[in-house]
């Protein structure tokens, strides 16, 4: 990386000094926004389609690499108690979650699940194709109702585990109706609490503790929840 | 067709600073004039034209005064100025050479017919002579840059703006971007202003510099001989690569011994199966500095992770001298992380691919804390570490926050941490200024007089004259010779 | 390229379409009968695209092992009805679920393998191109989308790079920590790819007021009609056979 990166480049903002202690500011201060008019809180800007799109695509692949741990990964847990495997499934819940915390903008999560699910299915190698798009769209809204709810306004944890479980009821459904459509209802609700557990942690709580690691890089700097911590120097 | 800019008592303020960022600027000028934008690292010349390129958000900071383009406020004057920035890969937005090119033309609204025909003329402005489904990944830094340049012509903007375009370029690159960007001004008759430390890349082009002062206001403005003349020892005082004020390095106080790390009929490549490159068999001596140069693709920064043990060779052997392996089996490759670290340190071209910790100060701990050195010794290690390198102040900072050249030194800190007596360098100089430069120059001829042997891949002349004691040039035909 | 030489050049959104027009059907029932219709209509198809073998097999492998390791799934805890099997603690395996377990595999089959041969190497800016001409979704987003899409090359080198890093560093291990560590930085250094594009995206008016035009014409011809009058016509037969022999069973029933 050049020196003098100048203004543009993301260490513009370089000489702030993230203390060890700023890092560790209580969640209520880090992650609340300022209130701004609705609509100029909800115009999406280039940078939020961008990253919104580059986390996502960044979360795709990511998908397709738990595709490919799925089939090892759950037949264990399956012969341990059936339904069980729908405890791994919160990793494609992280996009919509994620990406809809950080941008906070109508259709952020939706458009994120989407956009991972279709570099998941064009990525080479094996995968479900089309049927990924499905599971983007529903686990997307999933997320995008909660988020919606709190008018996206709030990266609390609290908002972040309920969407987390939320797109995890979007996914139990759509694996029950895909491929465990005939399992009986012992199956089915053991399947569905484990998805939604599953959402809450990895994709909700994972989610919130990746922004608060983010915050001290700088990397969220062009964002409200990057921002609110920063003292001025 | 040239724009026109004016600033009246123009400021921009960061959001999260106190301090303003550009202050008071007063400012004219006239269509198809070309400038050269100089200033001390801080002074503000990115975020004027950034500005001026409409791209600095409401969110980032706030403004005074005015600034306008054409009569226009920047954010309104969409397709009347193009901007190339620094990172040739951050810039090149979609797939194949032609679709990147109408890019822009496609979002000013410019009819089919037309842009294809504005996409051959701007390709063959810059000099970029390729199919237009050619795949842009596939391009070298100097051909991404002009790319760009490319995509920004096709706007047809009447005012051009260069934010350090050779910065991460080898001189083949720099000479292609700068003969492309003048080719393009003649004909278009744009008005131009660039950013860059390196003074003597666009002395010849341009027929104005201007000064910013990091306090406010111009520094100097006027014709490039005559600001150089007056002016000349100040701007090297800050960091701008003034011909007449080169840098000057320390002088050595020792000289080279025996050699610690060597290669036989080694050939080196990234993926197994496709070699990149075979190399003249190399011995890097303590207190020695191996400069290893070539072409774009000749395999370098290839050989570079070979030689610190992060890729297998392809064929032939990387040797450590008993004295180096101490135990271990001479082939670095197959020592442990851990084995690796006390013996060869390695900077990467991206420093941001190195960081690991959340502080400055406990990123220059990782090496010495992987060692299990005592905390006593190593804050000792790394407080003495942070003076030297000048980041004593920043101890706390995260890494990712820091500048271009703070990053930099401090990439290069953590290899010193270990003090291994061997250390790969790639690029270590890149995009500095003179001063962050001469910092990293000292600081490395320091740890040779020491008896580190060093090996650096790097294509500055400047850095190769102060520290190299042997110089191994990859070719092209190395290439052919490592694929027969 | 398409791995499937005479669907190469065909218009994504038909082979978008196609893929929703089988999957969407199949979904709805749970019979061996539709899903096995299916299948080997698809099966038969696969020479008229001229899908090499190797490339089928390589791409649909992962397919051809969770089916039947959903159909096991099923047979264990499916819904039991019959005669019973085999039966521990939660597992019941009967004539039912065996039933079940035989529609579950064959479903997934019939759904997933055409997928594989319609959706592997679609060309991303021809998928955007169909995608914001013909459907008209909004242009920035699925800009942004292909933007991002580009960076997927060098994310990955990103993570070698990390990788190197961490071994020059002497910290190189395979623990979880150590995987959580990159990942981050990876986090981090795409986030920095993502503000930098962006800002390169601004600079060249994307997000513009304005009409936007298109260099690229996204067509829908006579080839995409006929793929997705194919589709159709296999899943209407598909579905035909399973209604006609009275194996239709809808999901939610």
């Amino acid at each position: 990386m050049p020196a003098q990166g100048g203004q543009l480049s993301s260490s513009s903002t370089a000489p702030v000094p993230f203390t060890t202690k700023g890092t560790t500011v209580t969640t209520s201060s880090v992650l609340e926004t300022k209130r701004t008019p609705w609509r100029e809180r909800t115009r999406w800007r280039v940078v939020d389609i961008v990253v919104a799109a580059v986390l996502a695509v960044a979360s795709g692949v990511i998908f397709w690499g738990w595709d490919q741990a799925w089939t090892p990964l759950s037949t264990p847990l399956e012969a341990l108690v059936p339904g069980l495997s729908g405890i791994l499934g919160g990793v494609w819940l992280l996009a919509g979650v994620l990406v809809g915390l950080i941008v906070r903008k109508p259709g952020a999560a939706l458009f994120a699940e989407i956009v991972a699910a279709t570099v998941e299915a064009l990525l080479p190698g094996n995968h479900w194709g089309a049927i990924d798009l499905f599971y983007g769209l529903v686990q997307g809204l999933g997320a995008e109702i909660v988020l919606a709810a709190f008018l996206y306004s709030s990266s609390r944890i609290w908002v972040a585990i309920l969407a987390g479980a939320s797109a995890g009821v979007g996914l139990a459904f759509l694996d029950l109706t895909l491929y465990y459509a005939g399992a009986k209802g012992s199956f089915d609700r053991i399947y569905v609490i484990a998805s939604i557990l599953s959402g809450a942690v990895i994709a909700g709580i994972g989610s919130w503790l990746l922004i608060r690691a983010l915050i001290p890089t700088g990397a969220l700097r062009r964002f409200p929840v990057g921002r609110s911590n920063r003292a001025v120097v | 067709m040239a724009a026109s800019v004016r600033a009246t008592g123009w400021g921009w303020r960061h959001s999260g600073r106190r301090a303003w960022g550009v202050h008071d600027l007063n400012l004219s000028i006239e269509p198809g004039e070309r400038v050269l934008l100089l200033g001390a690292s801080g002074s503000g010349k990115s975020t004027l034209v950034a500005a001026l390129a409409g791209v600095l958000g409401s969110d980032e900071g706030e403004q005074a005064g005015d600034l306008r383009v054409d009569g226009l406020r920047p954010h309104d004057a969409f397709g009347r100025t193009g901007l190339v920035l620094q990172d040739p890969d951050s810039q090149v937005v979609l797939g194949r050479v032609g679709d990147d090119v109408a890019f822009g033309c496609e979002n000013l609204g410019v009819p089919r017919g037309v842009i294809w025909q504005r996409v051959s003329e701007a390709l063959e402005d810059v000099g970029l002579d390729l199919p237009l489904d050619r795949s842009t990944s596939d391009l070298s830094g100097g051909q991404k840059q002009r790319l760009a340049l490319a995509g920004v012509l096709a706007m047809r903007p009447g005012l051009l703006l260069l934010d350090e375009p050779t910065a991460n370029l080898d001189p083949a690159g720099v000479a292609e971007v700068r003969d492309a960007v003048a080719r393009t001004l003649d004909g278009s008759g744009a008005t131009l202003i660039v950013i860059e430390h390196r003074v003597e890349v666009w002395r010849d082009l341009v027929d104005r510099v201007i000064i910013l002062d990091a306090t406010g206001g111009l520094l100097a403005d006027g014709p490039v001989d005559r600001v150089l003349a007056t002016r000349g020892g100040e701007l090297a005082g800050a960091g701008v690569w003034v011909p007449e004020y080169p840098p000057v390095a320390r002088t050595r106080t020792s000289s080279e011994s025996g050699g610690v790390l060597g290669t036989r009929h080694l050939v080196v490549s990234r993926v197994r199966g496709s070699a990149v490159a075979a190399v003249p068999d190399l011995s890097v001596r303590a207190g020695g500095l191996t400069a290893l140069t070539g072409p774009n693709g000749s395999g370098k920064s290839t050989l570079a992770l070979t030689l610190g043990g992060l890729l297998r060779p392809e064929s032939g052997a990387v040797i450590a001298e008993p004295g180096l392996a101490i135990g271990l089996d001479p082939a670095p490759a197959s020592w442990k992380s851990r084995q690796l670290v006390a013996r060869i340190g390695s900077v990467f071209q991206d420093p941001e691919h190195q960081f690991l910790a959340a502080t400055v100060w406990d990123e220059l701990a990782v090496g010495p804390r992987a060692l299990r050195s005592r905390p006593s010794e190593t804050k000792r290690t790394v407080d003495e570490l942070l003076g030297r390198l000048g980041l004593d102040r920043l101890a706390l900072a995260n890494p990712f926050t820091l500048s271009g050249g703070e990053k930099r030194r401090l990439s290069v800190g953590t290899a010193l941490a270990t003090n291994a007596p061997v250390l790969i360098l790639d690029e270590p100089t890149f995009g500095q200024d003179s001063r962050t430069w001469a910092e990293i120059v000292d600081l490395l001829s320091v740890r040779l007089d020491e008896g580190t042997a060093i090996a650096a891949v790097s294509h500055d002349g400047a850095f190769l004259d102060a520290l190299a004691t042997e110089v191994v040039a990859l070719g092209v035909d190395d290439v052919a010779a490592a694929r027969s | 390229m398409s791995a499937a030489a005479r669907l190469s050049g065909v218009n994504p959104l038909a082979a978008l379409a196609s893929s929703v027009l089988i999957a969407v059907p199949l979904v709805l029932t749970l019979d061996w009968v539709s899903a096995s219709v299916a299948l080997v209509l698809v099966l038969m198809l696969l020479p008229v695209v001229r899908m090499p073998a190797r490339a089928f097999w390589r791409r649909s492998a992962a397919i051809w092992i969770a089916a039947p390791l959903a159909g096991v799934t099923i047979a264990l805890y499916g819904q039991p009805s019959g005669t019973s099997y085999f039966r521990f603690a939660l597992a019941d395996i009967t004539t039912g679920s065996l039933a079940l377990a035989l529609a579950t595999t064959l479903r997934i089959l019939a759904i997933g393998l055409p997928a594989v041969i319609l959706f592997t190497g679609i060309d991303a800016s021809a998928l955007a191109d169909g995608l914001a001409q013909l459907l008209h979704l909004p242009a920035r987003f699925v800009l942004g989308a292909l933007a991002a899409f580009r960076l997927v090359a060098l994310i990955a080198e990103d993570w070698r790079s990390l990788g190197r890093a961490r071994r020059a560093r002497g910290v190189q291990s395979t623990s979880l920590r150590r995987f959580t560590g990159q990942a981050f930085g990876l986090l981090v250094l795409s986030l920095r790819r993502a503000t930098k594009l962006a800002t390169a995206m601004e600079a060249r008016a994307f997000g513009a007021p304005g009409k936007r035009t298109w260099a690229r014409v996204s067509l829908f011809g006579w080839r995409e009609w006929m793929l997705v009058a194919t589709s159709a016509l296999v899943v209407a037969i598909a579905v035909g056979v399973s209604a006609a022999t009275g194996h239709w069973s809808f999901v939610g029933a």
